[in-house]
């Protein structure tokens, strides 16, 4: 059973004038613990289906079910449900909370949740662990690396046991050092948790640990490769 | 600039209500005093036709019902009141004769310390009579000189008598100061042959009620004890029904105005908040992608809101107080505008008072409206999509 399916997505923008045809009729089926990078060069669609994907945008037509949750039968309230509890975002500017700490970031999406205090610190403190940021739970964002940043908020992401988390060119913004020490951990989360995890990128390095490479180009999918 | 708009506002709202209120009990304790009293008692026919035919002897009646509501605070004297001519060498006018008690009269009604030249009443002086500063212009007298007063007795002749001025009083507006003479009773009962009738007792009560509702008990209380239909016993504000109506129209207009300042304010905080969250559409748009639903945001917009509009309204209703404390003894002087606020019957110096209800009102509108409006706000950063807010500056 897949856990994200797209069927004939369409998305077009207007820009003053100018109409642009997003997408023209993705279909898409990721299964269960994939490890999928959506490919292709800039204005390709990549990050329009990344949002529609995780119901932070909505098509103009087509559909999406995720973890058996179909999109046209919701409303905001139920996509920002879904969001909470299903879905993990990370983002290639981070996007953290810059007055809550690097514990209280990711600790926010629990709190969200109504997950009891002590319980919600104690997790949030093992995921900054897991992801290799111990001892620094109380520094700011700005107080960080960009990597470190980055980790929070992978730790963010999938503090909460989401189904899928999306990746919108997470390494875009860092060196080609930390970005793969960031893949990797992303990685081993995937296998020793099960993850799924759908990037968007056009970093090779990226799409060299994918283990499925789904190439879009001009709005529709021009390849889709699982590597062995 | 939402917490600026309204202390200002609010700021205003109370002190501005605290100036028409003091204005309003000063024209209500200003009227009650110009011989009016918290409740008077007369014949039923005596206000639409004041003659002495109209006239009360009763006297037993009234002393026991003026018994049952005797308080140590509560003063109460009789008059007699008729229209009449006043002449001497110089001038003749229509004036109001006024037969007092001056011992009790003086702790009723204006004339008790409204004297400046020569002396008060007493009440065996014979033939003496005290006049207004006006009226010794118009009348080119002094004091010391005769004064013909004329008018219709008991047995329908023109009853005269000369009485000597010994003393001149002030007042709040000149119309007073031309219009009523003073005499003591016994002098105007004997004139106009009387006896031991009167025209009206005049009752003050201890403490102003401006809603009238202390003084409508009392009168009906004595109104039920002298059981006479031919007596009636009215309070001010049946005695002063212009006063009444222009009570509740300034009340009306109170509020407006605080609707008004609220309109005013409302804009400023629409308009900023607004601001703010154009300014912060991308943080909602986050919190939207992290599964904030849209009535979480909707609820956090409103109590940041909240809580400003509650700052502000103590920080105003404080200033408010502190405004009225500083010019709660001096008062704000409106001699320069004397003749158009005597008119009014508006006194020359204005002390400030504020009432409870109306610092509560305007809390309350302020925090209810200014919650309102805010709603518009919340619902457009409730209603964002979190693809199109994140990709805003």
């Amino acid at each position: 059973m897949a856990i994200v399916e797209a069927k004939n997505i369409k998305k077009t923008y207007t820009q003053g004038k100018v109409t642009v045809a997003a997408l023209c009729g993705i279909d898409l089926m990721v299964e269960k613990a994939e490890f999928i990078a959506l490919a292709g060069p800039s204005g390709s669609g990549k990050t329009t289906l990344l949002n529609i994907l995780g119901g932070l945008d909505l098509p103009d037509s087509g559909n999406v079910i995720v973890d058996n949750h179909h999109f046209s039968d919701m409303n905001q309230a139920d996509l920002a449900a879904l969001r909470l509890h299903k879905i993990g975002f990370v983002f290639q500017a981070f996007n953290l909370i810059p007055v809550l700490s690097a514990i209280e970031n990711v600790e926010y999406v629990m709190l969200l949740q109504g997950v009891p205090k002590t319980q919600r610190h104690n997790r949030a403190k093992a995921i900054l662990d897991d992801v290799g940021l111990e001892g620094r739970y109380d520094r700011r964002p700005a107080e960080l690396s960009g990597g470190q940043q980055q980790r929070v908020a992978v730790a963010r992401a999938i503090v909460s046991g989401p189904a899928i988390v999306l990746a919108d060119e997470p390494t875009a913004n860092l060196d080609s050092k930390t970005g793969e020490d960031l893949v990797l951990m992303m990685q081993k989360m995937n296998t020793e948790k099960n993850v799924t995890f759908i990037f968007s990128t056009h970093d090779q390095m990226v799409m060299d640990y994918a283990t499925r490479l789904v190439t879009i180009r001009d709005g529709l999918i021009a390849n889709d490769e699982i590597k062995v | 600039m939402i917490l600026l708009a309204v202390i200002i506002g609010v700021w205003s709202m109370i002190f501005l209500s605290a100036l028409m209120r003091g204005m309003e009990t000063q024209m209500v304790r200003t009227a009650i005093s110009t011989l009016t009293g918290s409740i008077q008692i007369h014949h039923r026919d005596y206000r639409n036709d004041p003659v002495v035919e109209n006239s009360m002897d009763s006297m037993d009646k009234l002393d026991q019902a003026l018994l049952s509501i005797q308080d140590h605070d509560i003063f109460w004297t009789k008059r007699i009141r008729v229209s009449a001519i006043a002449a001497n060498a110089r001038h003749t006018g229509a004036v109001t004769l006024v037969g007092i008690d001056p011992e009790k009269e003086a702790k009723i009604s204006f004339i008790g310390n409204a004297m400046i030249s020569g002396r008060f009443l007493l009440a065996e002086g014979k033939n003496t009579i005290i006049v207004g500063k006006r009226f010794l212009e118009k009348f080119n007298t002094k004091i010391g000189n005769k004064l013909i007063l004329m008018s219709q007795d008991t047995q329908n002749q023109i009853a005269s008598k000369a009485f000597r001025i010994v003393g001149i009083f002030s007042a709040e507006s000149e119309a007073i100061e031309t219009q009523f003479v003073f005499v003591p009773i016994s002098q105007a009962a004997n004139m106009l042959k009387m006896g031991t009738s009167i025209s009206e007792i005049s009752i003050l009560l201890p403490r102003l009620d401006i809603t009238g509702r202390q003084e409508r008990q009392t009168a009906v209380r004595l109104q039920h004890a002298i059981q006479d239909d031919s007596i009636a016993v009215e309070d001010w504000q049946q005695l002063l029904p212009m006063m009444k109506a222009y009570l509740k129209m300034s009340g009306f207009f109170l509020y407006v105005w605080y609707v008004v300042v609220f309109v005013a304010m409302g804009f400023g905080i629409v308009n900023t908040t607004l601001m703010a969250i154009f300014e912060r559409m991308r943080e909602f748009g986050l919190m939207k992608a992290l599964g904030m639903r849209p009535f979480q945001i909707i609820k956090g917009v409103v109590t940041e809101t909240f809580f400003l509009l509650v700052s502000g309204i103590l920080t105003g209703t404080i200033l408010g107080f502190l405004s009225v404390a500083a010019i709660a003894t001096t008062g704000i002087d409106l001699s320069a505008l004397a003749a158009g606020v005597q008119m009014w019957g508006i006194p020359r110096i204005l002390y400030p008072e504020i009432w409870v209800q109306d610092v509560v009102v305007a809390g309350v509108v302020v925090l209810f409206l200014g919650i309102l409006v805010s709603l518009y706000p919340a619902f457009k950063a409730a209603r964002v999509t979190p693809a199109a807010a994140m990709t805003k500056n």
